[in-house]
C-alpha cells in the first residue's frame, strides 16, 4: 500500500483532508485557534454571515436531545462590513488557508450583496450560501423550500461574483433532489447538505416549548442517517461536487459520507460539545482509512455500491 | 480553556436541592472569579455550565442546584468519580472596577460565583458587603461563609421566613457601595439596574 493521501479538490481549491468545521459551530475560526493550530483543519466555514447585524433570537436558544441538541440562535453575527473589517484580519494571524464565507440573506438582493463583498476578499475560497432562511420578501417560506426560489438565489449570487458558490440546502423539503438540481441549473458550483432538521421539546413542568422561539433546528449524532441519505441521493443526481453533514463525529462517519457521495464533509454539532472534536477526526482519519484499505481518499467519494 | 479529567473528592447536599462538588484537576485554565465550567455528562449530549465557586493549584468547587436530568446524574456521583470538564470559560468579573466598598448581590443559585469574588476582592483590601437573595430560609446556603470571609452579609427571603422581607435590591437602599457585582436570574438583573445609584458587572 502506498502512502495515505487525504486530499480531497473542492471547486478547483485542493484541501489537505476534507474535515470542515460547519457554520455556526466554529466562530470565524480565532477563538478554537487558543485551543489548538486551526491549519490541521481542510477548512472551515465561518459564523453564517449577513448584510447587517444581528442580535439572534431570544433565550434559551438551545435544548437537549437524544443524540443530539436542538438550536435558534439566529443567525447572530457582526454583519458583513465588520466581519471585513474585524474578524478576518483576525482569522489571518492563525489560519493561512482558503476560508468558506458562509452567507445568509433574507431576501435575493440581501444574499447577492453580501456575497459580492465577501467575493473581493483574498482569504475567502468558496461561499456557502445557506437558503434555509426565511423570505421576508415572499411571505416568510424559506428560500431553500422551493426549486425556483433556491435558483433565482443562485443566479443573484453568481452573477456578481467569481469565486466557488456552494448552496447549502435545508432537509426539511419534501423532494431535496429537484432542489439541487436548480440550484446546479442555475449556475452553482457545489452543493452542500444537510442544513439542521426542524425540532421542538416541550418543558413537562411548564408545558412551554424548552427553546424561547418554539422551534428550532435538530442536529448531531441522531441525524447522521437522514444526512447520509440525502448526500447520496443528491450526489447521484448532480455533477458538481456535494459537501456533507449533519450529525457527522467520527472518522468513520466522514468515510461513510464521503462513500455516499461527498468530496469534502462538515463537522457541525460535534464542536460544541468537544472543541477538540474537528482536529480529533483529522488525526485518527489515516489510521482509519487503513482499516478500510484505504489509500487516497480522494478515490472513495460516491463509491457505495 | 482546557479540558482535564477531575476526581471528585466530596459532593454533598448544601440544601434540599443545592448541591457542593469539590474535584480534583488541572486548575491552571481557571484565572479570574465568575468563570465557569462545561462538564460533559455520560447518555446526555450537552455539556452542563456550571459557575466556579472557588478555586486553588489543585480543586475546583462548584456548588450547583439539581432542576434537570444532568444536574440530577451529577448529583448521584460520588467521591472517585471522575468527570470530563472544559474549565477557564468566561472573562470572569474585573476587580478593578471595585472602588474601595463593592457590593456583591446574589439571587439562589447565582450566589457562587460570588464567593471567590468575595474572597479576592477582600485579599484586596476592600470592604466587601454582600447581598443574598433566597426564596425562603430553608433554601440559605454560605451565608456563613461569606461572612467568614469578612464581608458584611445581608439575607433576604422573598417570604420572609428570614432576613429582610423581599429581593436583593430591598436591601441595597441600605448599603453604601462604590460599585456592584451580581449573578442571578434575569428579572433580578434588570431590577438591579433600575436600582443601583453606580454601575455594574452583571453574569446571567
Amino acid at each position: 500500500m502506498g502512502e495515505i493521501n487525504t486530499r480531497v479538490t473542492l471547486c478547483g481549491i485542493t484541501l489537505d483532508n476534507p474535515v470542515i468545521p460547519a457554520s455556526g459551530t466554529f466562530g470565524y475560526g480565532y477563538e478554537f485557534a487558543e485551543l489548538y493550530d486551526i491549519n490541521c483543519l481542510g477548512t472551515f466555514s465561518f459564523k453564517g454571515t449577513t448584510r447587517d447585524p444581528r442580535f439572534g433570537n431570544p433565550t434559551p436558544r438551545i435544548a437537549e436531545c437524544t443524540a443530539g441538541m436542538i438550536n435558534a440562535v439566529g443567525l447572530q453575527n457582526p454583519g458583513v462590513e465588520r466581519v471585513i473589517a474585524e474578524e478576518l484580519p483576525r482569522l489571518a494571524t492563525c489560519f493561512h488557508k482558503p476560508v468558506m464565507a458562509n452567507v445568509s440573506g433574507f431576501s435575493v438582493e440581501d444574499y447577492a450583496y453580501t456575497c459580492e463583498r465577501l467575493d473581493s476578499e483574498p482569504q475567502v475560497g468558496w461561499l456557502e450560501v445557506n437558503v434555509s432562511c426565511p423570505n421576508v420578501h415572499g411571505g416568510g417560506m424559506s428560500f431553500g423550500t422551493s426549486p425556483e426560489a433556491a435558483a433565482e438565489v443562485t443566479r443573484a449570487v453568481k452573477r456578481v461574483t467569481t469565486k466557488p458558490v456552494i448552496i447549502k440546502l435545508s432537509p426539511n423539503v419534501t423532494d431535496i433532489v429537484a432542489i439541487a438540481g436548480a440550484c446546479e441549473e442555475a449556475g452553482a458550483d457545489g452543493i452542500s447538505l444537510i442544513n439542521t432538521m426542524l425540532g421542538m421539546r416541550i418543558d413537562l413542568r411548564t408545558r412551554k416549548p424548552v427553546i424561547a422561539n418554539k422551534m428550532g433546528g435538530f442536529s448531531g449524532a441522531a441525524i447522521f442517517p437522514v444526512a447520509v441519505r440525502m448526500v447520496y441521493q443528491v450526489a447521484h443526481a448532480v455533477k458538481i461536487p456535494v459537501v456533507g453533514m449533519g450529525g457527522v463525529s467520527t472518522a468513520e462517519d466522514v468515510i461513510e459520507m464521503m462513500l455516499a457521495g461527498a468530496t469534502a464533509v462538515e463537522v457541525g454539532a460535534a464542536n460544541l460539545i468537544d472543541p477538540f472534536a474537528s482536529k480529533r477526526i483529522v488525526e485518527d482519519l489515516p489510521a482509519v482509512m487503513k482499516k478500510y484499505g484505504i489509500t487516497k481518499l480522494e478515490d472513495i467519494i460516491g463509491g457505495v455500491l | 480553556m482546557k479540558q482535564g479529567i477531575f476526581t471528585i473528592q466530596s459532593n454533598v447536599a448544601l440544601t434540599d436541592s443545592v448541591m457542593k462538588m469539590v474535584m480534583v484537576g488541572d486548575t491552571s485554565a481557571v484565572t479570574a472569579p465568575g468563570q465557569f465550567v462545561n462538564i460533559k455528562l455520560e447518555g446526555l449530549f450537552l455539556r452542563r455550565p456550571i459557575s466556579i465557586c472557588d478555586y486553588d493549584d489543585t480543586t475546583l468547587t462548584i456548588l450547583y442546584k439539581v432542576v434537570g436530568k444532568g444536574t440530577a446524574k451529577m448529583a448521584e456521583m460520588g467521591s472517585g468519580e471522575t468527570l470530563d470538564v472544559l474549565s477557564g470559560l468566561g472573562n470572569g468579573y474585573d476587580l478593578t472596577l471595585s472602588g474601595k466598598s463593592p457590593v456583591l448581590l446574589g439571587g439562589g443559585v447565582g450566589v457562587p460565583p460570588l464567593y471567590r469574588l468575595a474572597k479576592d476582592l477582600i485579599a484586596a483590601g476592600k470592604e466587601v458587603s454582600v447581598v443574598l437573595g433566597f426564596n425562603t430560609a430553608a433554601e440559605i446556603f454560605y451565608e456563613e461563609e461569606f461572612r467568614a470571609l469578612g464581608a458584611t452579609v445581608t439575607v433576604t427571603t422573598v417570604d420572609g421566613s428570614r432576613g429582610i422581607k423581599g429581593f436583593v435590591t430591598d436591601a441595597l437602599a441600605e448599603i453604601d457601595y462604590t460599585y456592584f457585582y451580581t449573578c442571578g436570574p434575569e428579572p433580578m438583573l434588570k431590577a438591579i439596574y433600575k436600582t443601583a445609584t453606580t454601575s455594574g458587572a452583571t453574569q446571567l
